[in-house]
């Protein structure tokens, strides 16, 4: 394809265009007011977030795969163990009950732990630059955005996973619980995506990345009480999952699936040492989320690209 | 009035390679400043410093006054980059990358939307700016680079080879766009490895090789201190031997030539070095007719900044270049690229 090129870049009208008065008092007001406040920070924050959505609108094939994944693992974990005694399962009626709890954790810490994926392309093919060269008020605004992206995404493939179980008959928690199953799934997409774009930073390609996330992520299903509940794994496995923070996502949601009646001291967990609240659960969780976020300060800070 | 940007004894290693040894260049607001080198010079090196994405083993470096190393957020804001490879993303629109980068650097929706148009129009992407950038060809690629690096209207702007594998059109665009630039008050730091570019568009000139400053100054200045003209004369198009040396001495007498030497792998030719002066070339020819010899063509030139090169190092730019191909891993470079530091 022939560009014709410009002429009209050698007038001296452009020069005038380009220093335009209004991009001077801007520049004058930057100096004088104090940079930056965190009305720059979510501009940016929701700029990078908006590119996110843009990049999944026109490829879509990443959406519609990762809603119809989880509804997979539903229907085949739930047929495999459909014979199980009731009762091995704790107070769940079938284990398609049990599932449903275990399969959104999973599915949103999948789709967290993967989230630095697109930031190492960026980086290695220079895009990350222009964030890097540019005066962001921080750049956790790389980390909010790619959670709020993963985080909505968790939101889409809850909501299937919770109607799925519901019309394989396992119900739905009330209001109040479902809000809860929200906030918990939330608080562990920030956690998760800050630790992956800590690796990110820390790592130096995508194969080393790749890598990582594959040793780390069916193992920590396989350690949590995602797919049997504690008291049917042998006592050294016990000990593993009761210290795997995804454990401590997923009982809180199994409890309130089951009871209504949920409160804040509600005993949702018995591990070999200790008994763990549902309030306890969101303390684990909220200090975890806090701690990856703290975690990754020295990575972010450093240059490089 | 402060320094657009003031480098001082910049140090920078990548392991074992030495990749800026001692840098040390002052540019002045409002000028085009040129870094030339061969490859592996440490120019990108310097640059990275400059832009906030390298720390310096040592050394100090400033831009508007700022120091990098402590205020990087500052100097960021003051600051559009360039970098040597366009990097876009192909699912977006240029209009959706240019508004991204208006958020980056938090401009007010109203003014961004307004950069945005002028950029548009100045850069002649009307055509493209809703077309996603993977369908853009190379020349359209780096237009849009420039709207990009230029929407916040940085005081300095860093370009790293800016041309570099465009075509003709392209090139002579981004430099009438950096002209522009410099008649808007905008201070340019570029770097380059063609030598007629940086001859032709900066003010000032600064020589690097293998991570040191070689030369600094203005190009006619760089080019003056070498002293004199070059004047190329052919008596025929294969002269003798013989009637070289004779024309070599009738030559070498005349006050205003400093040397003449015989070129054998051009047809016998004489190359001669001459005081600047407007007959130089008149006596030459006179004293060839006086002599009854021929002339089968003479051209005078000032020296290039290749000669510049040649004279602090020995060898000329081209060489350099030549030598330095097959010396760098590539590959290795780019993995340690990404770890930064
Ligand atoms: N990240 C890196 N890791 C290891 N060595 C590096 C790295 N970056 C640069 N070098 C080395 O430092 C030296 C200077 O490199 P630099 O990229 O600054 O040169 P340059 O002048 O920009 O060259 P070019 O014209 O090819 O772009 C080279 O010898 C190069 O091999
Ligand atoms: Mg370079």
């Amino acid at each position: 394809m022939s560009t014709t090129l410009p002429t009209p870049l050698s007038n001296s009208a452009g020069a005038a265009a380009l220093n335009s008065a209004a991009i001077q008092s801007w520049k004058e007001s930057l100096a004088k007011t104090a940079r930056p406040d965190w009305r720059d920070f979510w501009q940016e924050t929701l700029a990078m977030t908006q590119r996110l959505f843009i990049q999944l609108q026109r490829r879509p094939s990443t959406l519609v795969a990762g809603v119809v994944q989880p509804l997979i693992w539903l229907v085949l974990f739930g047929a495999l163990f459909q014979n199980v005694p009731a009762g091995l399962f704790g107070e769940s009626r079938n284990y398609g009950q049990f599932l449903g709890a275990g399969i959104i954790v999973f599915t949103a810490f999948g789709g967290a732990l993967n989230a630095g994926l697109p930031v190492m392309f960026d980086r290695e093919f220079g895009f990350l630059n222009r964030f890097l060269v540019a005066p962001l008020a921080s750049r956790y605004s790389i980390v909010v955005a790619s959670a709020l992206f993963i985080a909505s995404l968790s939101l889409l493939q809850t909501a299937a996973i919770l109607s799925l179980s519901a019309l394989l008959g396992a119900g739905l928690p009330n209001f109040l619980g479902l809000v809860l199953v929200l906030a918990i799934v939330m608080a562990l997409v920030l956690g998760v995506t800050a630790l992956s774009l800590g690796l990110t930073f820390a790592l130096p390609g995508h194969i080393e990345l790749i890598a990582v996330i594959f040793v780390t992520n069916l193992p920590l299903l396989f350690s949590s009480t995602a797919l049997v509940p504690l008291d049917f794994m042998p006592h050294w496995l016990q000990i593993v999952a009761s210290f795997n923070p995804l454990t401590y996502a997923i009982e809180p949601i199994r409890y309130v699936y089951l009871h209504p009646d949920w409160s804040w001291s509600s005993l949702v967990l018995q591990t070999p040492f200790f008994n763990v609240s549902l309030a306890a659960c969101g303390v684990v969780l909220t200090i975890f989320c806090a701690g990856s976020l703290a975690l990754i300060q020295p990575l972010l800070r450093q240059r490089m690209a | 009035m402060v320094a657009a940007i003031q480098i001082k004894h910049l140090k920078k290693t990548y392991g074992p390679v030495q990749a800026v040894q001692d840098v040390s260049l002052t540019i002045e607001p409002g000028e085009i400043f040129g870094l030339l080198g061969p490859n592996g010079a440490g120019k990108t090196t310097t640059i990275r410093c400059v832009c906030t994405l390298a720390t310096p083993d040592s050394g100090r470096v400033e831009v508007m006054g700022i120091p990098v190393l402590t205020q990087p957020q500052r100097v960021r804001q003051h600051l559009g980059y360039i970098a040597q490879e366009v990097a876009l993303d192909k699912v977006l629109t240029g209009r959706e990358l240019m508004r991204l980068q208006a958020a980056l650097y938090h401009l007010p929706g109203p003014l961004a939307q307004q950069r945005i148009e002028a950029m548009i129009q100045l850069l002649e992407l009307e055509e493209w700016a809703d077309q996603k950038t993977g369908t853009y060809s190379g020349g359209i690629k780096k237009r849009l680079d420039l709207a990009l690096g230029m929407l916040h209207q940085p005081d300095v702007l860093v370009l790293d080879e800016p041309t570099v594998g465009l075509d003709i059109e392209t090139r002579s665009a981004v430099w009438a766009f950096l002209r522009q630039l410099r008649a808007a008050g905008t201070t340019i730091l570029i770097t380059s490895h063609y030598l007629e570019e940086i001859d032709t568009l900066a003010n000032r000139v600064g020589i690097i090789d293998q991570g040191r400053v070689i030369a600094a100054g203005r190009p006619a200045e760089l080019k003056d201190q070498l002293g004199g003209d070059r004047i190329t004369l052919r008596l025929q198009e294969f002269t003798t031997p013989a009637e070289a040396e004779t024309a070599r001495l009738l030559l070498a007498h005349l006050p205003c030539v400093q040397d003449v030497i015989i070129n054998a792998a051009q047809g016998n030719s004489l190359n001669l070095l001459v005081d600047r002066q407007a007959e130089a070339l008149t006596l030459v020819q006179q004293t060839m007719a006086t002599a009854g010899l021929p002339i089968f063509g003479i051209s005078q030139s000032r020296p290039s900044l290749d000669d510049v090169y040649l004279a602090a190092t020995g060898r000329t730019l081209i060489d350099a270049e030549l030598a330095a191909v097959g010396q760098r891993d590539l590959k290795r470079e780019k993995k340690q690229a990404m770890k930064g530091g």
